[in-house]
């Protein structure tokens, strides 16, 4: 279980992790500034098992993979969003960062609240109002890549792309 | 029978594919720059072992220097001595000599029907030549480098029809902020932007190019023109290869968005989304500490041409400062044979070696706490070129250079005789 963190929508990968810090492949430097430019104190208070609730199109704006990176880093264990900008949305689940689309989660839960998710099942529970909300179902194939862990260790198991 | 994204993908498999398939292709030519490429090769590194393992092909695969050239910090420097040892041991020529989205292309690397993936969201920008191009981040990039491969989900359409003339002033700029005022910045997600109508037929590769760049500002997968007889003229010289000229078949599109632009004047998209979309007389009062003409929407020949003219035998105003970027080296020293370059210098302006600048706010004039900028950018979120506190508002060249003159936003037209 963790802390929500909630955030409203178009959050771009701009004030997820700053050009000005993502010169860099060290995931711990990129944690330190997750999110800077819109939650300062984010990176000082996040804790392992936190989650992040956004609205529409979270992850908007530029490819880097820098942005799924540095929420990973910090110990964020899933995003929930209503929706996802299609970059960032792959490149999480490349790298085996949980996201979930579920409207009715973030419209009933509150910043500060509590939540935890049941990844396989897609199960969302706010820990602090008791209710119980389901994420919408993967397409076969990313949920192949999402059970494997990313994409490298799917084709490590498939032996190639396919 | 499908819209051209599904003509492309149907061509590359050899069987008609239908908006909604999640397919598997072969990809024409992979990139990435010197921001992503660290990423990239660590995601190639995983994938093919530490040593040893061999790109798909080091012909098509394209590793340009853009975001930080020439090293500004030593961090940088360091990334790009790792990735030149990349280069080295897999046989990829890395170039440097401007943005990525221009380099691509001017290269040769984009063809019609062909498909492009690039660790840039602006890799988009190729729909204009009638390729299917979009951005992925760093895993997907090092994948497609080792495999040659990269799995899609075929696109549903939105059909952008342009149609009537552009009035005097008024640019294929102001044309793409206004199709993400009314699309939104979300309203295109996950689906490819066909251009098509009049207005796009008659217009140049490099308008194409502005127009297509900017279909990620609307959450599309690409923006794409459909090829004709302006894209083969461009491409002569530049693509020896042979190239199918594919064309939407008897489309049908999730929609048709139809703009007249005839009624069209300068706008603004003011900080901190894209699609706070005004004209521009209702922000002409705003100073402006710093005016930039540059970047992959708006770094070319005519976009500097346009700023040129305005420039002339003018200076800028004394508290407003301009940088100018070229897109490129062609560009550069086309413009420095035709005199704009000494035109921009002559006016005031720093003119900075072909490349992002300060578009992601590392180097090159970057914006200190309070300041403003106008730009000839496609983004203008908080923190992007600098401070987070600066505010950036976005403009066609010809609205940034009658800024630069005036200190405060300007409608261009008054400078246009």
């Amino acid at each position: 279980m963790g802390r929500i963190w909630k955030l409203g929508d178009n959050i771009n990968t701009d004030v997820i992790i700053p050009g000005r810090y993502n010169v860099t492949t060290d995931r711990a430097q990129l944690a330190k500034y997750c999110l800077c430019e819109i939650l300062p104190e984010f990176a000082q208070q996040v804790r392992q098992g936190d989650i992040i609730m956004a609205g529409h199109n979270f992850g908007c704006g530029s490819s880097r993979e820098h942005a799924p990176a540095a929420i990973q880093a910090s110990g964020v264990k899933a995003v929930i969003a209503r929706s996802f900008a299609r970059i960032f949305y792959r490149n999480a689940i490349n790298i085996g960062l949980p996201v979930l689309i579920c409207e009715e989660a973030v419209l009933n839960s509150e910043d500060g609240q509590e939540a935890e998710v049941e990844l396989e099942q897609g199960l969302i529970t706010n820990l602090t109002t008791g209710q119980r909300f389901q994420a919408q179902p993967l397409p076969p194939f990313i949920a192949r890549i999402v059970e494997a862990g990313g994409i490298i260790e799917y084709i490590r198991r498939e032996g190639t792309l396919r | 029978m499908g819209t051209l994204a599904e003509e492309i993908f149907s061509h590359k498999l050899g069987r008609p594919v239908n908006a909604g398939e999640i397919v598997i292709v072969d990809v024409d030519h992979v990139m990435s720059h010197d921001t992503t490429s660290p990423l990239a090769i660590q995601a190639f590194r995983k994938l093919t072992g530490e040593r040893g393992g061999r790109v798909f092909d080091s012909a098509r695969a394209h590793i340009v220097f853009d975001h930080i050239v020439p090293a500004a910090t030593v961090a940088a420097a360091t990334l790009q001595r790792d990735i030149r040892v990349f280069a080295r041991e897999q046989g990829i020529q890395i170039l440097q000599e401007g943005i990525c989205h221009q380099v691509m292309p001017e290269r040769g690397f984009v063809a019609p029907g062909e498909i492009i993936v690039g660790a840039d969201s602006h890799t988009c920008t190729y729909g204009a030549l009638g390729a299917f191009a979009t951005g992925m981040g760093s895993t997907d990039i090092g994948v497609a480098y080792a495999t040659g491969r990269s799995w899609f989900r075929v696109p549903e359409t939105i059909n952008v029809r342009l149609t009537g003339k552009l009035q005097p002033g008024v640019y294929v700029k102001d044309v793409t902020l206004e199709l993400v005022r009314r699309i939104g910045v979300d309203g295109a997600n996950y689906r490819a932007l066909e251009y098509s109508g009049p207005l796009v037929e008659s217009l140049s590769i490099s308008e194409r190019f502005t127009l297509c760049n900017m279909a990620i500002e609307m959450g599309a997968k690409t923006g794409l023109v459909a090829p004709d007889a302006t894209t083969e003229a461009w491409l002569r010289g530049r693509v020896n290869r042979s190239y199918p000229m594919l064309q939407p078949q008897n489309p049908r599109y999730e929609r048709v968005v139809e703009v007249d632009v005839s009624d069209l004047s300068p706008l603004i998209a003011c900080p901190p989304d894209v699609n706070n979309v005004v004209p521009v007389e209702q922000v002409e009062h705003i100073r402006i500490d710093q005016v930039f003409l540059g970047t992959c929407t708006n770094g070319r020949l005519d976009d500097l041409a346009i700023a040129a003219s305005i420039l002339r035998g003018r200076t800028i105003h004394p508290t407003t400062r301009m940088v100018v970027i070229p897109a490129s080296r062609e560009v550069y020293l086309e413009a420095l044979r035709l005199g704009y370059i000494e035109t921009f210098i002559q006016a005031g302006a720093s003119v900075g070696t072909p490349g992002c600048g300060p578009c992601i706010g590392r180097h090159f004039g970057v914006l200190g706490p309070g300041e403003r900028a106008l730009t000839t950018m496609n983004r203008n979120f908080t923190g992007r070129m600098g401070d987070p506190t600066a505010e950036i508002y976005l403009g066609s060249p010809a609205t940034v250079a009658a800024t630069a003159i005036t200190g405060h936003i300007t409608d261009p037209r008054q400078f246009l005789a």
